[in-house]
């Protein structure tokens, strides 16, 4: 592997072009933040990386799995499903955000739209209370939506793949704007401005899915599982070729790297990744109209992933539960008509005092308060 | 991170305050706990707010009391997306426990919330402001209640005093979506019976600013327009229309002639003078209950606090609503014992007086209400106002047909070309 000499002297030289959206002051953090997954990332080579990353679980791995197990047991149905399970659900879509954006450089607005065809294409393959749908078993609905969005995203990639930085954000929103004029206004095949009603996940082995419950557990493994796979790809030679991209395409070229295959098949991961969330997504909502696809979701998932922080897959889901808490409880602290206020006047105060989002805060405040052990990481040290 | 914590904080304390509530909410004495979902954001936010302040209208006019009871409102808001109103009932129901959801305000919201009620078979549920014809009429709700009538009843009366006027041929245009679908049919059920016809129906998206393509298609054969776009948008039509030269007379839907095109100065101005339309209600309407209810608006939410001129069409569904769901609560002396069984038997039964007239429920509990045929006129001043044609009473949701001939409005349903 190439790339991993390489990437250590890039570490310490240029910066790409996510790096240098960080805020000078953060230096430090910076480097820290980047030299964590980065450096050992290239340490080894993928599958021995991934054997040993059983050694690397550590107490608050654990804790927080205990955590997301037991909470449905003690927490009410409506915190289960309203709270933690969309949190979960939205943190993935995010998460396919976070992969392209934290480790392929590219900011797509276009990833709800991804997660809104694969959202559709369930309801229109599948069953719901409109006649347009075909009524197809779920499984196969499922895998076909899965494919039909992730083909999509692949075809967006490679459309956008060609612009840079703003034009990126630029071209991705335009797709999106594009697919919600067109379930909009389209009724023979997307119900225009309905929608569709009453899509549910099936009910199998006696469990019906939409219950608070058993769908936190189907989220939770596919957000799991979304996880774990971003955490192993980007450890991967794929993995570390693509943020050798995102750091300098033009040296990666020169190395012999298909620039533009690498990006494109990035999308494609991240598509397949915002398609099993919208699935879900459809399923938690029991519907999907245009509404769930317009340029107010596009935008919110890219605040859930500057929320939580984009250097890490885990920042998704934390931006989910808080843009979600947000969300749900924020009428609770003013509960006038400006409630709204309260939610931006958080997402401001986050991104202005940690431009890193809420992992960029938990690395300020540990730098500060915690043993001095963070401004340089030990290399194995998680 | 603070911020977000003491909402962490807050949102437990009401959590255990909600189940400690629920436990005794039975309890003579304890409020009714009341949540009204409006939108507060998104394209209807004005609206929203309008109808939150019919709901308070309501609540004001008991004394903030029912049958002994203390009522508590408690808020909800969504941008008119059907996920986000599920969403925010959701909250109310299992989060903030309460008794009675008032809501949503728009059509695709109303249908999602009347799936939802379905899972929650021990609530009420009664209606906001939402008009979608399916939500009472496929598959509905037994704990869904809409004591407003909906976008086709608003428009009958209408086919009427255009066969009156001498319209025999109508041409319609139109936003691509269920409400405009609804009112059309509204019109053309009568118009049709009546011997009218409608050979062209133009329908533009929704959003849409350019109708120059639609109005090249305007046959020379027709005595009038039938447009049912939003205040602004219909303003933006007639711009575009009179710069085409267009004269030929037209008809409005129960949002079109709005202040905006009542303010229109253009040089057809004065050719609005005749412009019918229909609605639930009318500014202008003389009845000495309807001029109550707008003193008493007018006195709660004066303009220079944020209250309009005069209560919107929101106000009025959000109050009529609200005052269904307490006249029900009086009915009951605030029994909601038993899964609420016998409160939801008094509203089925209850002739809910409005300051429209008088309102009863249908087998579907949809609203058997009144509408309003209006036509503008020139005040002493020279202003273009509104006056009341004709009030047509006991309009029910199948439009006086019955049920097997009765099909819900599409692009091609109802047609008589």
């Amino acid at each position: 592997m190439s790339a991993a000499p390489w990437r250590r002297s890039m570490n310490g030289g240029l910066r790409g072009p996510t790096a240098a959206g960080a805020a000078p002051p953060l230096a430090a953090v910076v480097v820290t933040s980047q030299g964590k997954p980065d450096v050992r990332g290239a340490a080894g080579d993928a599958p021995a990386g991934f054997r040993r990353s059983w050694q690397h679980l550590r107490a608050h791995h654990v804790l927080v799995g205990v955590l997301l197990l037991v909470l449905p047991f003690v927490a009410t149905p409506f915190m289960t499903f309203q709270v933690a399970a969309q949190s979960l659900v939205l943190g993935l879509i995010a998460l396919s955000l976070t992969f392209l954006g934290g480790y392929g450089g590219m900011v797509s607005l276009a990833q709800m739209s991804v997660a809104g065809m694969a959202g559709y294409a369930v309801a229109i393959l599948g069953v719901s209370s409109t006649e347009v749908s075909l009524g197809w078993p779920w499984w196969l609905a499922v895998p076909f939506a899965v494919l039909i969005a992730t083909a999509c995203a692949t075809v967006i990639g490679w459309l956008s793949v060609r612009t840079e930085g703003i034009y990126t954000i630029m071209i991705t929103l335009a797709f999106g704007v594009a697919f919600y004029y067109l379930v909009l206004q389209n009724y023979t095949v997307f119900n225009g401005f309905q929608g569709f009603q009453k899509v549910y996940p099936p009910q199998l082995l006696g469990i019906d899915w939409r219950d608070p419950r058993p769908f936190y557990f189907l989220s939770l493994f596919w957000a799991l599982a979304g996880y774990l796979a971003v955490k192993w790809l980007v450890r991967t030679p794929f993995g570390v070729a693509l943020q050798g991209v995102r750091d300098n395409p033009r040296r990666m070229a020169a190395l012999g790297f298909h620039v533009v295959a690498h990006r494109v098949a990035a999308y494609a991961v991240a598509g397949a990744i915002a398609a099993v969330g919208g699935v879900l997504l459809v399923w938690y909502n029991g519907l999907i109209s245009p509404g769930s696809v317009n340029t107010g979701w596009q935008i919110n998932i890219l605040v859930i992933a500057v929320l939580g922080g984009m250097r890490h897959p885990i920042g998704a889901f934390l931006g989910a539960a808080v843009f979600v808490l947000l969300q749900t409880f924020a009428i609770d602290v003013i509960d006038r008509e400006r409630f709204n206020l309260v939610i931006g006047v958080v997402f401001l105060a986050i991104v202005l005092f940690s431009p890193d989002g809420l992992l960029g805060l938990w690395a300020k405040l540990r730098s500060r308060f915690g043993p001095n052990r963070t401004v340089i990481p030990p290399p194995t040290r998680h | 991170m603070r911020l977000t914590k003491r909402i962490w904080m807050r949102s437990m304390i009401g959590a255990a305050a909600a189940m400690a509530v629920g436990g005794a909410a039975w309890a003579q004495g304890a409020p009714i706990k009341i949540g009204v979902l409006a939108t507060l954001e998104g394209p209807f936010a004005a609206g929203g707010a309008d109808g939150m302040r019919g709901a308070e209208l309501a609540i004001k006019q008991r004394g903030g009391m029912v049958a002994g009871r203390k009522i508590e409102m408690v808020k909800a808001s969504s941008n008119a997306n059907p996920d986000v109103a599920v969403n925010a009932v959701r909250k109310l129901v299992e989060q903030d426990k309460v008794d009675i959801v008032v809501g949503p305000l728009s059509g695709g919201e109303g249908i999602a919330v009347k799936d939802y009620s379905k899972t929650q078979p021990n609530m009420t549920f009664i209606n906001g402001g939402s008009g979608a014809q399916a939500t009472t009429l496929v598959n509905p709700s037994p704990n869904f209640f809409r004591f407003n009538t909906e976008g086709a009843q608003w428009m009958v009366g209408l086919g009427k005093a255009a066969i009156d006027k001498g319209y025999k041929r109508v041409m319609v245009i139109a936003e691509d979506y269920a409400f405009p679908y609804s009112q059309v049919q509204g019109f053309m059920a009568e118009y049709c019976k009546l011997g009218g016809k409608v050979p062209v129906k133009a329908w533009v998206p929704l959003g849409g600013k350019d109708y120059s393509s639609v109005i090249a298609r305007i046959p020379n054969n027709v005595d009038a327009l039938l447009v049912v776009l939003g205040g602004a948008d219909a303003v933006n039509f007639l711009n575009q229309y009179e710069a085409a030269g267009g004269d030929k007379p037209m008809m409005g839907g129960s949002i079109t002639v709005s202040q905006d095109v009542l303010n229109y100065r253009g040089k057809r101005r004065d050719s609005l003078v005749g412009t019918m339309s229909a609605g639930p209600y009318a500014d202008s309407f003389d009845g000495a209950e309807w001029k109550a209810f707008v003193a008493d608006y007018q006195k709660n939410f004066p303009v220079s606090a944020g209250g309009y001129p005069s209560p919107s069409l929101f106000a009025l569904v959000y109050y009529t609503n609200m005052k269904a769901a307490l006249d029900g609560l009086d009915a009951v002396k605030g029994d909601l014992s038993g899964g609420q069984a016998k409160y939801r038997e008094a509203l089925s039964k209850m002739e809910l007086k409005m300051p429209t007239g008088t309102v009863k429920l249908d087998a579907n509990r949809q609203a058997i209400g009144s509408t309003f045929v209006t036509e503008v006129v020139k005040d002493a001043k020279g202003e273009l106002t509104t006056r009341v044609l004709r009030k047509v009473d006991n309009v029910d949701q199948l439009l006086g047909m019955k049920k097997e001939d009765f099909q819900i409005g599409s692009r091609d349903v109802p047609a008589c070309p």
